[in-house]
């Protein structure tokens, strides 16, 4: 029940946010904020909770639609916690970097900002494909406006870029689960989209590929991954800061969880022949990504890039499908979750002081603003991986495990952290060291960071380090979910192998 | 045949409108009101609508030869008379201020329903030929209707006549088709045609499939489905909103539930090359349609392209009742012809409410920052067009939601990248009038979006955005009724 709960708070909250901006302009902004952190209260107590069979903290289970044997299944565990967690984290860092930003039409703002995130709240712990599809592209409606409404110059071209990518590729999933319900239906008489079910049908032979990729595409469209990737620097350049800590940071890891949820375990057969493919498409995704990072001259779409190449990690952690490196993928998608998202409300906090994200007018910074360029700084060297920061856990974890599954490719994009050092440090080079001047922009608004930011920032600051130096406390939580995710696909990759 | 009373209590909706009409008529001849003709038009609908309602549960008879009465068609009575009492509704404050004979138009808005109501019921030729020239006469009337105003802001005249010449070409091509079945059974029903080759020797399948193809050209240009959508866009464009509002509505509608019949009674989808027919138009209607839209101004242009589309999804779900079990496809069909008026006449709807028969605002343009000077209307039209694009939380998800189902059974892969396609470039029209009602409105505000002017329109929108959500969030109850009517197909 508790998970309705936590979705219902935001979406009343989102609605009450909108309305209130009639009485006051202010409201929205605080009325956000205390739901989000209402929300965040109530999912501490799920780390309390008492795990059911099949390590499940809390789960609800009622019938939706009859004529399909579609229910209103929500359930989590360690995993689901944990993203949720990172949602909640993130959606309050969200609301405060949007405080100061977001003066046009805030109520509005916030209503689908709170949406957005009720949205992903569903994806991360329904069980119900049918239902986790609703809230797959329920989520995508408010983003749209999100980026639309408040964006910068090009904010038509990419939100609809934004959109149609994942919603046609959402539709190709939508045909996979469809095949999914059907092929049950042919092998127990009905219709089910339940995920427990699911798990049983058997779909061998090419067709398995074929449903394999429905899924395979819709998240690596959204995760994303080499070919799929180019919506990703459109939305999140011309996105408000708000919008790219929400796409960076919570709704690129619905995809990754996709794929450690439904892709890999409904197919572990063809998953395993895919495996290969997959992880070159990572390969590739980690170094031309940061090739192409290198190029950029728009500091967010340079970050953007990097998002691509750090998340290659995931896909290469999620199809070598061994303990170290899911472990790896998902420490990587929490830790990015933090410096990415602190690296957008970075940029959108220059951009809105000296309104250009042109790195070559930049340049001297770090005399101006001392403090802004210290946490740049280190954010930058929690991206690249430096170790006793959370990304290195998880990217040398991914490393490791692939290495247990394919040596070349690991090695190769093994690559990928030196070219993070080179393009991380080439920003601070650029923005913070060097001449200051401001021929290219009016510098009057150029001030260092308030408190209020840096309270932000220090919270991010500290989940990064404790990743880094304890992640334990969150390994402790994912391992018991990975390990039943991989002992069941190995037995049923060992029967087939039998046969 | 003897009629007994007993056989009229189910044509009792079709009765009552019959009666609306004569008595809307009798009521201009005494005296002419605009507003009672209106009040008793609407009505009459709503009664009508009721009392199809109230007969649906335990009705099912064949009345006559050529009227079948079951849950089918009173379903489809149901929807189509509500629909017209929308229509109606949204008609009045948009023809208050038309200088001509105003009142007859109430008259043509129930004939045309009347057409819809035989259509619907029709499982015999003949039956379908008066109501869809029933129908068709009507919506030349109304089509046409605004004529004599001084300066009309679009072309009523022309759209009529091209609608007349084109629709009863149409309807010649459809009536060769019908007497070439007639000449080999000698019967009319549409059951029949699965006779032809039995009854005479010699003639091959051919002859029925050269028949059937020809009554299915017929009706794909009333369906508007390509290549025979020509008229579609310049029809909708210079009729007054209302009329393109039942013309896109009730008037495609009926005769998809005409063609669904004859499909399923005519077990016309055992010949290949039927089914490859049926294929191909809806592969252009989809792909014609979604790119054709892209390079519109006009919303009613858009709309009427986005209609040629949104056929050819319905024929996917017409195509794959020949593969699969159970009435998994005809449910689809319906749920989405429900969900198509639904939308449709909300979209068409908040055109409606903006504009008058003095100046109509159809261009997108002219939607600029609706958002916020009408966020209530904007919304409406938001989550319209949102369904219209299936995405969920609308009732057009889940009428998507079926199509993809039965082809999925069907295993009609190819039909479906088709349908993904199009439903991403569709996508891609749809959110350029979303997008533009986000703008800031720097512009002048062309028109009064004040609700006090037409409290009753209003009240329709909400009524439509609730049927919207309602059932795009809990669809249960509208699919349990649809899976129980869909079993007398």
């Amino acid at each position: 029940m508790i998970l309705v709960w936590l979705i219902g708070i935001l979406f009343l909250g989102g609605i009450i946010a909108w309305l209130s901006e009639r009485l006051n302009p202010n409201y929205p902004r605080l009325i956000a904020l205390i739901t989000v952190l209402l929300d965040l209260v109530l999912m501490l107590t799920l780390l309390g909770a008492e795990p059911a069979t099949g390590g499940w903290v809390a789960a609800i289970d009622a019938p939706w639609i009859p004529r399909f044997t579609i229910s209103f299944y929500l359930a989590a565990d360690g995993l689901s916690v944990l993203l949720l967690l990172l949602t909640a984290f993130l959606g309050v860092i969200a609301i405060g970097s949007a405080w100061d930003e977001i003066k046009v039409r805030a109520g509005f703002f916030y209503f689908n900002l709170l949406w957005t995130l009720a949205g992903v709240l569903g994806v991360f712990t329904a069980l119900d494909l049918f239902l986790f599809f609703f809230f797959w592209e329920v989520m995508l409606i408010p983003m749209y406006f999100i980026i639309a409404i408040w964006g910068h110059e090009n904010k038509n071209y990419a939100a609809m870029k934004f959109f149609i990518f994942t919603q046609v590729t959402g539709m190709l999933m939508l045909v996979s689960i469809l095949m999914l319900a059907y092929f049950h239906y042919l092998q127990n008489g009905f219709v089910s989209f339940n995920y427990h079910d699911l798990l049983t049908v058997e779909t061998r032979g090419p067709l398995e590929m074929w449903i394999m990729l429905g899924f395979f595409i819709a998240f690596t469209t959204k995760l994303p991954s080499v070919p799929f990737h180019s919506w990703l620097p459109d939305a999140h350049s011309q996105a408000p800061t708000a919008g790219s800590v929400i796409l960076a940071g919570i709704l690129l890891k619905t995809g990754a969880y996709g794929l450690i949820r439904f892709a890999v375990p409904l197919f572990p057969e063809a998953s395993t022949s895919f495996a290969p493919f997959a992880m070159t498409l990572a390969a590739i995704s980690i170094l031309y990504c940061a090739k192409v990072a290198f190029a950029q001259t728009d500091i967010k779409r340079l970050i953007a890039y990097t998002s691509v190449s750090h998340m290659g990690f995931v896909t290469l952690g999620v199809y070598a499908w061994n303990e170290q490196a899911l472990q790896g993928a998902i420490m990587t998608m929490l830790a990015h979750g933090l410096s990415a998202a602190a690296l957008f409300m970075l940029a959108g906090g220059l951009q809105h002081r000296i309104h250009t994200r042109n790195m070559l007018d930049m340049g001297g910074f770090w005399a101006k603003v001392p403090r802004m360029a210290v946490v740049v700084l280190f954010f930058s060297i929690a991206a690249l991986g430096m170790p006793g920061l959370g990304n290195f856990i998880g990217e040398f974890l991914a490393l490791l495990g692939a290495f247990r599954a394919n040596i070349p490719l690991t090695v190769i994009s093994a690559f990928g952290l030196i070219f993070a050092s080179v393009y991380s440090l080439w920003v601070i080079q650029k923005v913070f060291h060097g001449e200051y001047t401001n021929s290219e922009f009016d510098d009057s608004h150029l001030t260092d960071l308030t408190y209020r930011e840096m309270v932000y920032y220090a919270t991010m600051i500290v989940g990064l380090i404790w990743m880094g130096m304890y992640p334990q406390s969150f390994l402790a939580l994912s391992q018991p979910v990975l390990l039943d995710l991989i002992s069941s696909t190995e037995e049923i990759v060992n029967i087939v192998v039998q046969n | 045949m003897d009629i007994t009373l007993a056989d009229l209590i189910p044509l009792l909706p079709l009765l009552v409108t019959t009666g609306t009409a004569v008595v809307a008529m009798t009521t201009i001849g005494i005296k002419r009101d605009y507003g009672i003709t209106a009040v008793i038009t609407i009505i009459g609908l709503l009664f009508a609508a009721l009392s199809a309602a109230y007969l649906m549960p335990n009705t099912n008879s064949q009345v006559t030869p050529l009227m079948v009465v079951d849950q089918y068609s009173l379903f489809f009575t149901v929807v189509t008379c509500a629909t017209a009492m929308f229509i109606a509704i949204f008609s009045y404050p948009y023809l208050a201020n038309l200088d001509d004979h105003k009142e007859e138009y109430y008259l043509l808005l129930v004939i045309a329903t009347i057409g819809a109501i035989v259509m619907v019921s029709s499982n015999h030729f003949v039956s379908t030929i008066l109501g869809l020239e029933t129908l068709s006469m009507s919506l030349y009337g109304m089509v046409a209707y605004p004529v004599h105003v001084k300066k009309p802001t679009k072309f009523p005249l022309e759209a009529s006549v091209k609608y007349l010449v084109l629709s009863a070409a149409a309807s010649g091509i459809l009536l060769f088709g019908i007497a070439l079945i007639y000449a080999q059974t000698g019967t009319l029903e549409f059951a029949s045609v699965v006779n032809v080759p039995n009854i005479t020797e010699g003639l091959d399948d051919g002859f029925t499939i050269t028949a059937l193809v020809l009554v299915f050209v017929g009706i794909a240009f009333k369906l508007s489905l390509a290549p025979f959508h020509m008229w579609t866009p310049d029809v909708y464009e210079g009729s007054p909103l209302p009329a393109t509002t039942f013309l896109a509505t009730i008037g495609k509608a009926a005769m998809f539930v005409v063609l669904l019949r004859l499909i399923e009674a005519s077990e016309a989808l055992t010949f290949n090359s039927f089914i490859l027919v049926i294929s191909l138009v809806a592969t252009a209607s989809i792909l014609a349609g979604n790119l054709l839209a892209l390079f519109q101004r006009s919303l009613k242009r858009v709309l009427a392209y986005s209609s040629i589309a949104h056929m050819g999804y319905l024929l996917i779900a017409v195509v794959a009742s020949h593969f699969v079990q159970g009435s998994i496809s005809v449910e689809a069909v319906t749920i989405y012809l429900v969900a198509y008026m639904i939308m449709s006449a909300g979209a068409f709807g908040v055109a409606t409410v903006t504009s008058s028969s003095e100046q109509e605002f159809d261009s997108i343009e002219d939607y600029k920052g609706l958002f916020w000077r009408s966020p209530w209307l904007a919304a409406v039209f938001t989550a319209m067009l949102l369904s219209l694009a299936g995405i969920p939380l609308t009732v057009g998800f889940i009428g998507k939601f079926y199509i993809f189902f039965a082809g999925v059974e069907a295993a009609l892969w190819i039909l479906l990248a088709v349908l993904i396609i199009g439903s991403g470039i569709g996508l891609y029209y749809y959110l350029r009038i979303v997008y533009c009602m986000l703008l800031s409105a720097d512009v002048e505000q062309k028109f009064d979006v004040a609700i006090g002017r037409n409290i009753s329109s209003h009240a329709v929108l909400v009524f439509l955005l609730v049927l919207l959500i309602g059932f795009g969030v809990y669809p249960a109850p509208l699919m349990a009724m649809i899976e129980t009517i869909s079993t007398y197909i």
